[in-house]
C-alpha cells in the first residue's frame, strides 16, 4: 500500500527538502516505520523509544487526526493522504 | 427586563438558528449558535469578563493593575472591552499577521500597547512571548487564556447550558479548537446532560503557516486541553484548510449569516461530520461576525485570491 505523506517543514531536511514523499504501509505505524527506514533523520521525531506518538506531533489521515480514530493502528488504503503537522497554538479566535 | 444595567450584561444568551439548509445529508440539521452577537463581537467576550471577575475575586486584579495577554485577536478585543468597562489597563501580545481589523479594533478600545511577535511563530509566538514578558514583571496581572480554568468554566456554565436550552436534541457538537475551552467547557456540559453527545474538533492547518517552529520541542498543547481530558473528550479532529473555510463563510452568507472565517471552517466541518453520519442534530459554535475580516476580501475577492492570502493571515 503506497500512501502520499505530507511533511512538515521542520522534517523536511531529512528528507532532502521534499514536502511530500511516499511510504508503504497498511497502518500508521507501519508508514511511519517506512519513512524513519527511509529517512533515518526522522528517528525519534514521530515516535518515541515506548513506541507511543510523539507527545507534539499530529498525523492525519485524509484530515482526520489518527489520535481520535484507532493511533498508530490506524488503516491506510491505497490513496489515503497522510499529513504530519506539529502541534501548536490555535488561535484563540 | 426593559434595559440593561451596563453592556457586560449582553455577554451570552446569544442567539441560536437553523441552517440545515446547508447540510448535505437531509436526515441531518444543523443549527447555527451566533457568536458574533456578543458586544464585543465574539465568543471570547466570555472568557474575558470571566477570567477578570474570577481574578477580581480572588485578589489578583484589583484598581490600577496592568493585564497582559497573549491572543490573535478576539480574547485581546473581548478584554480590552471589559477593561474599558472596569476601568484596567490592558496590553496585547499579537502575532504581525492578523488582519488589520483586530488591531484597529484594540485601538479603538484603547489598549495600552500592543506588542507584536513575529508573524512566522504564529499564536505560538505570541504565547512564548507573553509568557516571557509576565516573568519578567510580576506586576503584570497574566491571566492566560491557554491555561485558565476560568475560561473553560465560562463555556461549562454559559455557552453549554444554553446550547443545551435552546437544542435539547443536539447529538452532536461541533467547534474550532484554539485555546480549547469552547470545546473542553461546552463539550463537557453536554456529555454530563447525555453522554451519547459526540463532539468534534475543527483546526485549521496552522503548522503549515508557522513555519518559524524550529523544532518539535517548540510545539505545544494548551494546559486547558491536558487538565480537562481533551484527548478523552473529544470524538474527532479534523483539519479544514482556507479554501474549504471560505467556501463554507460564503455559503453561510448565502443563507445570511454574517460569519467569520473560522466560523466557515467550522461549517465545513460540521458539514463533514454531517455526511458521515445517519442522522442527527449537529450544534456549531461560530465565533465571530465577519466584520474583522473585510479587508481580506473573503466575500468578495476571487477565491482563489482569498485563499492564497488566507495562508499568510491568522484567521482562527
Amino acid at each position: 500500500m503506497a500512501v502520499e505523506v505530507r511533511l512538515p517543514n521542520i522534517l523536511r531536511p531529512h528528507a532532502g527538502g521534499q514536502a511530500t514523499v511516499s511510504a508503504d504501509g497498511s497502518t500508521i505505524g507501519e508508514v511511519l516505520k517506512a519513512l524513519v527506514a527511509e529517512y533515518p533523520g526522522m528517528a525519534g521525531q514521530l515516535v518515541t523509544q515506548t513506541g507511543e506518538m510523539h507527545k507534539f506531533v499530529n498525523v492525519y489521515v485524509n484530515d482526520d487526526d489518527v489520535r481520535y480514530l484507532d493511533k498508530l493502528d490506524t488503516k491506510v488504503t491505497d490513496g489515503d493522504t497522510v499529513s504530519i503537522l506539529p502541534a501548536v497554538a490555535g488561535g484563540g479566535v | 427586563m426593559a434595559f440593561y444595567n451596563n453592556i457586560l450584561e449582553l455577554i451570552g444568551n446569544t442567539p441560536m438558528v437553523d441552517v440545515s439548509v446547508l447540510s448535505p445529508n437531509p436526515r441531518v440539521r444543523i443549527v447555527a449558535k451566533l457568536e458574533g452577537q456578543n458586544p464585543g463581537g465574539s465568543v471570547k467576550d466570555r472568557i474575558a469578563l470571566a477570567m477578570i471577575e474570577e481574578a477580581e475575586k480572588d485578589g489578583r486584579l484589583c484598581e490600577g493593575k496592568v493585564l497582559l495577554e497573549p491572543s490573535s485577536g478576539n480574547t485581546g478585543i473581548g478584554m480590552a472591552m471589559v477593561c474599558k468597562v472596569k476601568g484596567y489597563r490592558l496590553r496585547i501580545v499579537m502575532p504581525a499577521n492578523v488582519s488589520p481589523e483586530r488591531r484597529q479594533l484594540l485601538e479603538v478600545w484603547g489598549v495600552d500597547q500592543i506588542i507584536e511577535s513575529p508573524g512566522n511563530e504564529g499564536s505560538n509566538g505570541a504565547v512564548r512571548l507573553a509568557r516571557r514578558l509576565a516573568a519578567e514583571d510580576p506586576e503584570l496581572v497574566f491571566l492566560y487564556q491557554y491555561a485558565n480554568p476560568a475560561n473553560p468554566r465560562a463555556h461549562y456554565e454559559g455557552t453549554g447550558p444554553e446550547i443545551w436550552r435552546d437544542c435539547p436534541e443536539v447529538t452532536h457538537f461541533v467547534a474550532g479548537l484554539g485555546t480549547s475551552g469552547t470545546l473542553m467547557g461546552v463539550g463537557h456540559y453536554l456529555k454530563d446532560q447525555n453522554p451519547a453527545i459526540k463532539v468534534w474538533a475543527i483546526e485549521p492547518p496552522s503548522g503549515e503557516m508557522v513555519d518559524g517552529l524550529r523544532n518539535l520541542e517548540d510545539g505545544y498543547i494548551p494546559p486547558i486541553f491536558e487538565a480537562q481530558g481533551g484527548a478523552e473528550l473529544l470524538d474527532n479532529k479534523t483539519i479544514v484548510g482556507p479554501r474549504d473555510s471560505i467556501e463554507w463563510t460564503r455559503r453561510l452568507r448565502d443563507v445570511g449569516v454574517f460569519a467569520g472565517i473560522s466560523s466557515g471552517a467550522v461549517l465545513a466541518g460540521a458539514a463533514r461530520c454531517a455526511s458521515r453520519i445517519d442522522e442527527g442534530v449537529i450544534a456549531v459554535v461560530l465565533p465571530d461576525g465577519g466584520w474583522k475580516y473585510l479587508s481580506t476580501g473573503a466575500w468578495t475577492d476571487d477565491i482563489d485570491l482569498v485563499t492564497e492570502r488566507a495562508k499568510t493571515t491568522i484567521y482562527f
